[in-house]
């Protein structure tokens, strides 16, 4: 542990595996889902999609299912659009960015497989779902833009005739001579990498229960989120009630990674309704509309290139970076972020300064497109990994000499990128020895050439990885968009001497509540079991960001820790007032204040408390305990604190099958103060996993119309258990300056690598055959046209 | 043909409970023991059978209560998650995924420990390649699973130094 983590010796949590204090009833069954809340005078809202990608309506009839049993109303985009005002999914500081206006279902045309259409609401969801069969729409089918390739060219159909082009948001970086670092180069490598479309599968899906109370004009919203306080903002502009009169209850979430922190335009209607009808209504989307109306991601082609010395220098990158996105940007935060972070990222690991950098973001008749975990990372790892491996295998090093040679010297830093952010600090080289010992590089290299002698197709896959975390308002705020970029903790000491503690951040599964716990009974001086957290609920929770982009432990646990010395040093003034004693001679242990020499206990807090809640006459005249407090925090030095890490992975290929198989995978990451290990190392793991899910299975698959073919949780694999190796994982703890805490990101890191690591593995294993391929995921039906390619090469 | 809203008359064993409902005859097991008896700790992932968050006991034997009609639970014994705990049966299982933080957002968890405990039962020592393969009918998009596979181990290995004591 840091030892800035102001900690007293004996009773100090932060650092600590401790478990989760609210597991157990999850584990029990008794967690409490939007599915789970259900109200007096509930209704159930389903959605009409579209089956089309793209398609003029020319008529709803909803007269059969006005008809229905149980239905109170049937709602169409024109019927609902004046209940609320429109969203534009453009971020204004990403210069040049357009999207057009979106309305909570769609107007005149439908724009992806899966747009809502027609809204209906039944006394069951059966009900609902019953009725929505009998709604009529006639579409005239329009041609659909779903290849990204195309989505520039002159005769490709525009999805937005008024912005003249598909074209949402490009950016052009250069720097340095690249064409000279190129032409002069020992050794130059290229390829194209290709990341299918895929999403976050939430077990969980998106639910929400909205309950407009037309007496007091108060709109209560129980919400799957990753942000309260942002759903606050938008449910007030967009539905236009006062923000004093909404309140956003984000109960226990069922996973989230990014995928419910976004406008959805069938959970604003489901609001609208509720305000329409005046009494609850809950919207909960099944499986197959999940797949159809969740955001995806991913889904970049990047063409990308290094220059390299004979000595192992990285000299220069270009790269070219195509972005699908949906066929609007994404409300609230854009959509583009992905690409934004690729060019970013792109060589960042290796500070490359020679550096020519494109990214283009194109509208597509496909599912809306936004942030997925470890937004751009993985992409741009694959790359810059991808091409490191291509270059220590032109010069003849090995690769994990190459990256060793590349990393950027410690006195370089900060360190500012060529694309604009600047990196604080990392521990590449402690992260990469680290992860070699652990995984025995060295012992698996003689194994992998033993193996191969015998025709066993092993391969061994480094990726060194940068990850963004503890944004600064540079990511939202300053691009005009509504979405805090600070957190706030508010404390207050209870009669019994236990404290109450509520803040911005969130819960949902990632262990907030116990880290907020550690944080406030480390710094006040009380047992863990003192604290009562309760996080979620913007009626309760001061207002503040939420956990998104790894800034949860970061930014909201530093003003955990600001608001707890604020209540420590409140305690012990008052504590000194009332013994007549210096304060500087008084500490607070185990919930006793306890002269600081002597460690005798002078006056619990519970006294302490009863005094300052119920005895008051005993206070001295003048002196005015304050045993409420609240801190903000938000990180301003930087855009973003950047840290790193490094994963290894080792895998054997079938190259009868195609199939890979997991044989280990190793993790080292920096999050700077390790709060709780416990939570960090599974959160890295299950990061890992979804990983490799993007490495090996998971893709999104549209037709040529742009119909999404697997809306199935068998169509669109996800990992299992027994596909999943043990993954073993190691810290380096380089402590952001930015903060007391010093905690930095972990919820990226895991993703951020993973994919990388396992395909530089299975490349590893095709070497010997001549095999290679670039475009995730690898499936064995790629695996094995490799093979082919390879052999017919071979042949010819 | 059955009109959607035709009921049906069933009459089972729920938790120890004796249960007689008239359900609706397309209603699936899950959203009988969530609507109907108010048991929430069976969740619905996907309602096609794959991720295994609705796993209930039917008959002593995992079902996916989203396959399941309700109607076809007439005359067995049933139990769910909140029976599971109550009767103490799975006490060491919940105490080892706390122990090992083998959840996150916990929405595939009572079924996990569902699953898991019907291992257990069958398997008094599992390798955990045994666990892996026979959890992989639960999806967890949380955890690694590694957490997961180490608390069924951790249990296993208890019970089998309880029972030799």
């Amino acid at each position: 542990m840091d030892a800035r983590t102001p900690t007293s010796p004996a009773s100090g949590y932060v650092g600590q595996a401790l478990p989760r204090k609210d597991l157990r009833r999850l584990l029990e069954g008794k967690g409490c889902y939007v599915d789970n809340v259900v109200l007096p005078r509930m209704v159930h809202a389903v959605f009409v999609r579209s089956p089309y990608a793209h398609a003029k309506i020319q008529s709803i009839d909803t007269q059969q299912a006005r008809q229905a049993p149980g239905v109170l109303c049937v709602v169409t985009g024109p019927e609902l659009a004046s209940l609320c005002r429109p969203w534009v999914g453009v971020i204004s500081h990403l210069q040049g960015m357009q999207s057009v206006p979106q309305w909570p279902l769609a107007m005149e045309r439908v724009r992806w497989n899966g747009e809502p259409v027609v809204a209906i609401v039944a006394a069951t969801r059966a009900q609902a779902e019953d009725a929505a069969a009998r709604v009529e729409i006639d579409f005239e089918e329009l041609p659909a833009v779903v290849d990204e390739e195309a989505a520039l060219l002159p005769d490709t159909p525009l999805i937005h005739p008024e912005l003249g082009t598909n074209l949402c948001w490009q950016r052009q970086v250069e720097s340095g001579d690249v064409d000279a670092a190129f032409a002069q180069a020992d050794a130059v490598v290229a390829a194209t990498f290709t990341t299918s479309r895929h999403t976050h599968v939430t077990l969980e899906p998106r639910s929400i229960l909205a309950s407009f109370n037309p007496g007091d004009g108060q709109l209560t919203v129980w919400h799957s989120t990753q942000v309260p306080h942002m759903m606050h903002w938008m449910l007030s502009h967009h539905l236009q009630v006062p923000e004093s009169q909404v309140r956003v209850i984000a109960p226990d979430v069922g996973g989230s990674f990014g995928l419910k922190i976004h406008v959805y335009g069938d959970e604003m209607a489901t609001v609208a309704l509720s305000k329409m009808l005046g009494r609850p209504v809950k919207f909960v989307a099944d499986r197959m509309e999940s797949f159809m109306s969740d955001f995806h991601a991913r889904g970049h082609r990047v063409h990308a290139r290094m220059a390299v010395s004979k000595a192992g220098q990285i000299q220069a990158i270009e790269m070219d970076d195509l972005q699908s996105l949906g066929p609007f940007g994404s409300y609230p935060r854009g959509g583009v972020n992905e690409g934004r972070q690729v060019i970013n990222l792109v060589g960042a690991a290796y500070g490359v300064d020679v550096y020519r950098g494109s990214t283009r973001v194109v509208f597509q008749n496909k599912a809306m497109y936004g942030q997925y975990r470890s937004v751009g990372h993985p992409v741009a790892c694959m790359v810059t990994e991808g091409l490191v491996e291509q270059a220590a295998a032109a010069i003849g090093m090995d690769s994990a000499e190459f990256r060793r040679r590349n990393y950027i010297a410690p006195e370089a830093f900060p360190k500012k990128l060529v694309t604009g952010p600047v990196l604080e600090r990392l521990s590449q080289h402690e992260a990469h020895d680290k992860l070699l010992a652990l995984m025995n590089y060295s012992g698996l290299r003689q194994e992998q050439a033993a193996g191969r002698a015998k025709g066993v197709l092993r391969g061994i896959g480094l990726a060194s990885f940068l990850e963004m975390s503890n944004p600064s308002s540079a990511t939202y705020g300053r691009g005009g968009v509504a979405i805090a970029s600070q957190d706030t903790c508010a404390l207050r000491l209870l009669p019994s001497g236990t404290i109450f503690c509520t803040a911005s951040i969130n819960e949902f599964g990632q262990g907030a509540n116990t880290v907020c716990a550690q944080i406030v009974a480390t710094t006040v001086g009380v047992s863990i079991d003192a604290i009562r957290v309760s996080l979620g609920d913007t009626d309760v929770a001061p207002y503040g960001g939420g956990n998104w982009g790894s800034r949860g432990t970061g930014i909201g646990g530093e003003a955990v820790l600001q608001a707890a010395k604020t209540l420590r040093r409140n305690v012990l003034a008052f504590a000194a007032v009332l013994l007549g004693c210096d304060v500087a001679t008084l500490e607070i242990r185990d919930s006793q204040v306890v002269d600081a020499g002597s460690t005798q206990a002078r006056i619990s807090l519970q006294e302490l408390a009863g005094i300052a809640h119920f005895n008051t006459e005993k206070i001295p005249a003048g002196f005015n305990p304050e045993l409420a407090v609240h801190a903000s925090y938000a990180q301003r030095t930087y855009d973003g604190i950047c840290t790193n890490g490094i994963q290894g992975s080792h895998v054997e290929v079938d190259p009868e099958t195609g199939d890979v198989r997991l044989l280990g995978h190793w993790v080292v990451e920096d999050c700077g103060t390790v709060i709780n290990p416990l939570l960090v190392d599974e959160q890295v793991r299950g990061g890992v996993v979804q990983g490799i899910g993007a490495a090996l299975y998971e893709q999104c698959l549209y037709s040529p119309e742009g119909q999404l073919l697997n809306c199935t949780l068998a169509d669109y694999h996800v990992p299992l258990a027994r596909e999943m190796p043990d993954i073993v994982v190691g810290h380096t703890c380089s402590p952001t300056a930015t903060s007391e805490l010093g905690a930095k990101g972990a919820g990226e890191a895991g993703v951020a690598g993973a994919s990388a690591a396992v395909l530089n593995a299975i490349n590893d294993a095709l070497r010997p055959l001549g095999a290679s391929l670039y475009g995730l995921p690898a499936t064995p039906q790629r695996i094995l046209s490799a093979l082919h390619l390879a052999s017919d090469r071979y042949k010819s | 043909m059955r009109e959607p809203e035709d009921t049906v008359t069933l009459t089972c064993t729920v938790n120890g409970q004796p249960v007689h409902a008239q359900v609706p005859a397309r209603q699936h097991l899950a959203d009988f023991l969530r609507e109907h008896l108010e048991l929430k700790g069976t969740h619905l992932g996907c309602e096609h059978g794959v991720c295994g968050s609705c796993t209930v006991i039917l008959d002593q034997q995992p079902v996916r209560g989203c396959l399941v009609l309700a109607a076809q639970a007439d005359g067995a014994t049933l139990e769910t998650i909140e029976g599971a705990v109550q009767s103490h049966r799975v006490t060491d299982l919940v105490d080892a995924f706390v122990e090992r933080n083998a959840a996150q957002c916990g929405f595939c968890s009572p079924a996990m420990i569902l699953t898991a405990a019907h291992l257990l039962e069958h398997h008094a020592n599992p390798s955990r390649a045994e666990v892996r393969e026979h959890l992989s009918g639960n999806y967890c998009r949380c955890t690694g699973y590694e957490a997961i596979v180490d608390a069924v181990i951790n249990t296993a290995a208890l019970r089998r130094k309880k029972e030799g004591a």
